[in-house]
């Protein structure tokens, strides 16, 4: 073992072509969209919708409070020291500081919604037929399907509920809601008996109990909360809001006291130039105050905070996961530890013929040939992948149809299976013991290079399967393990996201860290039993970890209700839908991924535009500060390393940046920061030169430009 | 003139590092009492105490300082100690001056030679040196040890009988001695008279003779080691330690200014050390310094290296225009005439108000030093700095976490770490988290009062005494330099401080002073709150946000955690300290020294 492990072989997997088709995503901007978000926009200006959000509430006050003042400015007639156009444009530009934040909010709510209506559009009335007492069928709507009802779906019918098979077998078409075309298979009984209202049996007939109320099927219930008709602000937004409400009155604080300062500066003024004449500055006028609050405070996150939020949903979505709640996809950042089936995550679903190891003077086509033909009428995936093996080693189709032949199937107790030939001949595959025991019954000899045979397979991880033809031992078969391809990167990618990975098996330890080793998890749990994984659970998080898991089946519910994140395969039962806290509608197991993933940028999305908005103030301050106090300490001007225009076009400017920079960072907000699997260290350096540095940076540029362009324009005085 | 600022913070620097290790040792109690201490141990000590408990015993603990304070110096015209004979002081000064020592503030709307007596100094000033400035130390260790997670926060009273006895009374011993050595008085002789070298220097008498000077004098050596170490800074003279008996030479002035830094300087590495995460303390002492070394180089590039602008700056002359109604056009002109060439010799820098016994660049180091260490003692007028030279000592002030007072200052950088991770670390993907626990609404809220307070209580009453007569009679100079003085003044309440930018008229004196600065009641009672706003909330914000944090269960440490012994850490918190500190302040900073910088000369008086 060990150095000596050579790589498993890793094939295309044939269960899951990849990339499957995803719900349509949409582009950022679609006319529809922004229509119907340009028409919330104005309706979200109503204060108690606005209040929700702090920092843009605090916005829309001062743009209300500069409305007054010009009403008053232009009703008293007083001659004010800066033109009324100045007021009318600041007041334009805040109320559309406000309106941009708006728009943004809508504008993802808009995109979710669309993303849900594409999902709903499967779940129209169809009819449905319930079975009565004494098996009678009768037909109704699918609306008035009750909890418990049981309902027979025949070939091409549409099944009207969400529910599990009681009854039957049937190929389910499920593109409706994965986008996947190929159809799968549901039956009753097992993990996969759960079935999804709106998908399509294609073949067989089938009977449902139906275990949800209608329009409150698991996926109505999912499909409203991604519509964030009922959006909960999660832990990490109730706690950033707060952060930002604390900075917005620490700016309140700032900005208040600066009017008697100012006036202040004014009285000394007037008595220094001994002038009897007032003295006038913007820092005694209310709106140009307004106007630096309204700069100061973070309204560049303020206003897109919701938006991302939603959008981290969105991006779940689009990735067909159905997030229960806005916190699971937060939670999915944190976590620290990844617990994985090897079924179907890490090797495709069963094991494959990789070798034959003939022994005692068979060659390898000769033990090739008995192999398939002990497995030619096995129909377990095993058995097929031998036949397969075979023909690749030069055994023809035409050398295994022969006819009159006895299979027999394999048995717990015998422990293998094979044919007996018309011919006389007994061909048996299965575990070496069995076999051995077999041939020894038959008074054959057991070769002496068997046993090493079998122990360096075994070593390997692999399973070895003997085949003997009567009393002669034939050779060895390797029955291997198949990664999946990409696995390894896929790890990898974890590890560099700071993620442990756990491999969940029932195999025996041996072959567990041999897969494990080779997929490069970094640890695995063998002979795994749902109580052994959820054990696992609590160790980990008895560490302070969180921890994600996936799962399908009914026992792994308890794993997945104790996992932070319990991502449930829509493919699964009901009951382990109902425990994750979100649905893989592709069912797609490696998925868990991408679900930490679209948790990391969400996190890192509002703690960029965090930083980006704070960082934007210094240049403001640079812009307005000497604004402020143009016409009391003109010399403040040598603060003014932008050079700009005027006092007032120093103001606007910055506003009007304030307010652009909102709209520009909106499909930063929805399409999340990129996220890069750097390390911690790595990541935050860099996001704190793009994010920070250059929050400091580009205002002056921005500032100054638009300053530019109005004095070109001859906009401002 | 760069040896003195680079040897004085080498020094304490270095020593901070075995300092630490015993700070650490003493506070988790790992020595071994003796006796006769293990027996006062065993009174003081009330059993562990939670968070809330350890809160209730410091509130206590500091309203039975009030009072024994506001006691003590009501108690002076009739205590012993006093041959000068003075009289009673007056109430507001009394309460200013209790709360102000009490909370290690220190800031002295009197002067110590001529209103307290040496009872007054004896029973008042020393024992508060040494409270008032363990008070900060417990909390720090409270927070440490909620952090830690441990099962209680400590007993607040046997805490202050560790700091008070086991680190501050030995090591204010062995200072108080080299000071004696270096000429300090120690006396209960309360004043001298003596002859003037020139005769009727002071005038004469109404008998024509010559009147004699009278030299004030105390038990100094006793009370400048726990002053500077306790980064106390209420001086027992008005002059504080430019004075010559409080600071008889260059070696006290080096000890002096070195005792101020040694505390909090070995509080930051015994946070680290306690805490088990050494490498990060490091790290957080490193951002302090380079704070530290930025404020100090700052004053001594801006007043030592650069010459008073009142006399040189602005070689040539310059208009501006302002808006005015009456004025034809709109417009009024202002013209500043050139100002230059003026046949004065300043190639030794900004000589105003420094005390030049101890060299051109101890003036600078130690303006910037005292408040960045919240002392508040001083040697040279801060009032008399070049203005731009002055944006250092207000920049410490404002961010108040360059090593700050004994444990305060730790915490306060505590807050803005907290805030900082808050905001920026979560541009690593992950919830924030401090010491692997998640910094959720609680915790942030209770940082953000504890942070928001300190500007509150400064540009609140600032605005407010701008505008009205409490500020525009009491300052010294209209314009940008009084308001400089008294944004400065509350600043340095806020702040804990105690320094003074000088000129504002705040003594009332004694009680039956006929002539006191007018505004004097007013500053006494607004800085009186001011003070104490400035001092509790932001301990008992943090005390509860670190019980909340140390309640969380700890997350361990990976790679896709934020590390916070890094620099990229040490890079991000500095950031958040400077942008913050400047965010918040950056317009009273304009209005006042930059104002005054840029103004026509004179301006602001």
């Amino acid at each position: 073992m060990g150095a000596a492990a050579r790589p498993l072989p890793t094939i295309e997997s044939p269960q899951h072509p990849r990339p499957p088709r995803r719900i349509k995503s949409r582009s950022l901007f679609e006319t529809d969209l922004i229509l119907e978000a340009l028409n919330q926009s104005f309706v979200m200006l109503r204060p108690d919708l606005q209040w929700s959000n702090p920092v843009m509430f605090v916005v829309e006050i001062g743009a209300v409070l500069t409305l007054l003042f010009i009403i008053q400015a232009i009703v008293s007639t007083s001659a004010s020291q800066v033109p009324i156009n100045y007021f009318i444009a600041l007041d334009f530009w805040l109320f559309l500081t406000v309106l941009f934040a708006n728009f943004a909010t809508a504008l993802a709510e808009a995109r979710g919604k669309a993303q849900a209506e594409s999902l709903r559009r499967t779940r129209g009335e169809t009819p449905a037929y319930r079975l009565k007492v004494g098996d009678v069928v009768e037909e109704v709507r699918s609306t008035d399907l009750k909890q418990g009802d049981r309902v027979v779906i025949g070939a091409g019918q549409v099944i009207p509920g969400d529910g599990e098979i009681v009854e039957g077998i049937a190929s389910v078409d499920e593109s409706a809601i994965t986008g996947e075309s190929a159809p799968v298979i549901r039956d009753s009984g097992g993990d996969r008996s759960g079935v999804t209202g709106g998908t399509r049996v294609i073949s067989d007939r089938i009977v449902v109990k139906i275990t949800a109320l209608p329009g409150q099927s698991f996926l109505d219930r999912m499909i409203t909360l991604v519509e964030g008709a009922v959006r909960q602000k999660t832990p990490n937004e109730i706690a950033l809001t707060l952060a930002l409400s604390g900075l917005t009155l620490a700016f309140v604080i700032v900005v208040i006291p600066l009017w008697p300062m100012a006036w202040n500066a004014e009285q000394y003024m007037a008595s220094y130039l001994g002038i009897s004449d007032a003295v006038k500055s913007l820092g005694t006028d209310v709106p140009t105050l307004v106007a630096l609050l309204v700069c100061l405070i973070p309204t560049t996150i303020g206003a897109l905070l919701a938006a991302i939020g939603i959008a981290g949903m969105d991006r779940a979505l689009q990735a067909n996961i159905l997030a229960k709640s806005g916190k699971a996809v937060e939670t999915a950042g944190d976590i620290d530890t990844v617990l994985l089936d090897k079924t179907g995550t890490i090797t495709v679903g069963n094991r494959h013929a990789t070798k034959f190891d003939p022994v005692a003077g068979y060659t390898q086509s000769k033990l090739a040939l008995l192999a398939a033909l002990a497995s030619s009428a096995d129909e377990t995936p095993e058995g097929k992948s031998i036949v397969t093996a075979a023909h690749a080693v030069g055994v023809g189709p035409r050398e295994l149809s022969i006819g009159g032949s006895k299979f027999i199937a394999f048995s717990a107790q015998s422990r293998m299976s094979g044919v007996d030939l018309a011919d006389g001949r007994c061909i048996r595959k299965g575990a070496p013991d069995a076999v051995i025991a077999f041939v020894r019954q038959r008074e054959g000899q057991i070769p002496v290079e068997l046993q090493p045979t079998i122990d360096a397979i075994a070593s390997k991880g692999a399973t070895p399967l003997v085949v003997a033809e009567d009393s002669k031992v034939a050779g060895v078969v390797t029955l291997e393990d198949i990664l999946k391809t990409g696995m390894q990167e896929r790890f990898e990618r974890l590890r560099n996201m700071g993620l442990r990975t756990v491999m969940i098996t029932g195999d025996n330890p041996l072959t567990a860290a041999t897969i494990a080793k080779q997929a490069g998890v970094d640890d695995f749990v063998a002979e795994a039993t749902p109580e052994s994984k959820l054990a696992y659970i609590r160790k980990e998080q008895a560490e302070g970890k969180l921890v994600a898991m996936m799962g399908d089946g009914t026992n792994d519910a308890p794993a997945l209700a104790q996992a932070d994140v319990g991502l449930a395969m829509n493919s699964g039962t009901q009951a382990a839908k109902e425990a994750g806290n979100m649905v893989d509608l592709d069912s797609d197991p490696t998925k868990l991924i991408e679900v930490v993933e679209i948790g990391k940028q969400l996190l890192m999305t509002r703690g960029a535009l965090t930083t980006f908005s704070i960082a934007n103030d210094v240049a403001k301050y640079f812009a307005i500060v000497p604004a402020l106090f143009a016409g009391t300490l003109p010399w403040l001007k040598g603060m003014d390393i932008m050079n700009l225009h005027s006092p007032t076009s120093a103001i606007l400017s910055a506003v009007i940046f304030n307010a652009l920079i909102i709209p520009a960072l909106i499909p930063v907000a929805l399409k999340g920061v990129r996220y890069r699997p750097l390390g911690a260290d790595a990541l935050l350096r860099q996001n704190l030169l793009v994010w920070g540095v250059g929050g400091v940076i580009l205002p002056f540029i921005g500032i100054k430009l638009i300053d530019l362009i109005m004095t070109a324009t001859h906009l401002v005085a | 003139m760069w040896l003195f600022p680079i040897s004085v913070i080498a020094v304490p620097a270095l020593l901070a590092i075995p300092l630490s290790r015993y700070l650490a040792w003493v506070m988790d109690g790992h020595y071994r009492p003796t006796k006769l201490l293990k027996w006062f141990e065993d009174h003081v000590n009330s059993g562990p105490m939670n968070w809330k408990q350890y809160i209730v015993a410091l509130l206590v603990f500091n309203t039975v300082l009030y009072f024994f304070g506001y006691l003590v110096l009501v108690l002076q015209p009739w205590a012993p100690l006093n041959p000068r004979g003075l009289g009673a002081i007056a109430p507001t000064t009394i309460f200013n001056t209790v709360i102000s020592f009490m909370t290690n503030t220190d800031i002295q709307h009197y002067s110590g030679d001529v209103v307290f007596s040496n009872f007054s100094q004896i029973f008042f000033c020393i024992p508060m040196f040494f409270l008032s400035a363990a008070i900060g130390f417990c909390a720090l260790t409270a927070i440490i040890r909620s952090f830690r997670s441990d099962p209680n926060v400590g007993n607040f009273f046997l805490d202050m009988w560790r700091v008070v006895f086991y680190t501050f009374l030995p090591i204010a011993f062995v200072l108080s001695l080299f000071f004696l050595a270096s000429g300090m008085p120690m006396t209960y002789q309360s004043a001298n008279q003596v002859n003037t070298l020139e005769p009727a220097a002071l005038g004469t008498d109404n008998n024509n003779q010559a009147k004699q000077q009278t030299i004030v004098m105390g038990p100094l050596a006793a009370f400048v080691p726990m002053k500077m170490l306790g980064t106390n800074g209420g001086g027992f003279f008005g002059m504080n330690s430019a004075h010559p008996f409080e600071n008889p030479n260059a070696t006290t002035n080096f000890l002096e200014t070195a005792s101020m830094m040694l505390f909090p300087m070995a509080l930051v590495l015994m946070f680290g050390r306690m805490l088990g995460r050494l490498r990060h303390s490091i790290v957080i002492f490193l951002v302090m310094l380079v704070l530290l070394v930025g404020t100090v180089g700052w004053v001594i590039y801006y007043d030592t290296l650069k010459p008073n602008p009142g006399l040189t700056s602005h070689p040539i002359a310059r208009t501006f225009e302002i808006a005015s109604a009456t004025a034809p056009g709109g417009k009024r002109t202002i013209a500043l005439p050139p100002i230059a060439g003026l046949p004065v010799d300043q190639h030794l820098g900004n000589l105003e108000g420094k005390e030049l016994r101890f060299g051109t660049s101890a003036g600078a180091t130690f303006a910037a030093a005292t408040v960045d260490f919240t002392c508040g003692a001083i040697i040279c007028e801060h009032d008399s700095l070049n203005p731009v030279a002055a944006l250092s000592p207000f920049f410490g002030m404002w961010v108040n976490c360059i090593f700050g007072g004994k444990g305060v200052g730790m915490i306060n950088m505590l807050l803005f770490l907290v805030i900082g991770i808050f905001v920026v670390g979560q541009m690593v993907g992950r919830t924030p988290e401090y010491l692997g626990k998640k910094i959720g609404a609680r915790e942030v809220k209770l940082a953000l009062i504890a942070l928001l307070i300190h500007p509150l209580v400064i540009l609140g009453p600032t605005g407010l005494f701008a505008a009205k007569g409490w500020g525009m009679k009491a300052e010294s100079n209209p314009g940008p330099h009084g308001f400089s003085q008294i944004v400065y003044q509350f600043s340095s309440d806020s702040a804990n401080n105690g320094s003074a930018f000088d000129g504002l008229g705040v003594s009332y004196g004694l009680n039956s002073n006929s002539n006191p600065a007018p505004e004097a009641v007013p500053w006494d009672i607004a800085a009186g709150f001011v003070i104490m706003f400035g001092r509790f909330i932001p301990i008992i914000a943090p005390i509860a946000m670190a019980a909340f944090l140390g309640m969380k269960k700890s997350t361990p440490f990976g790679l896709g955690t934020l590390r916070d012994d890094t620099m990229t850490f040490g890079c991000m918190l500095l950031g958040t300290v400077v942008i913050v500190g400047a965010l918040l302040f950056l317009p009273v900073a304009a209005l006042g020294p930059m104002a005054e910088h840029l103004g026509p000369i004179p301006f602001g008086g």
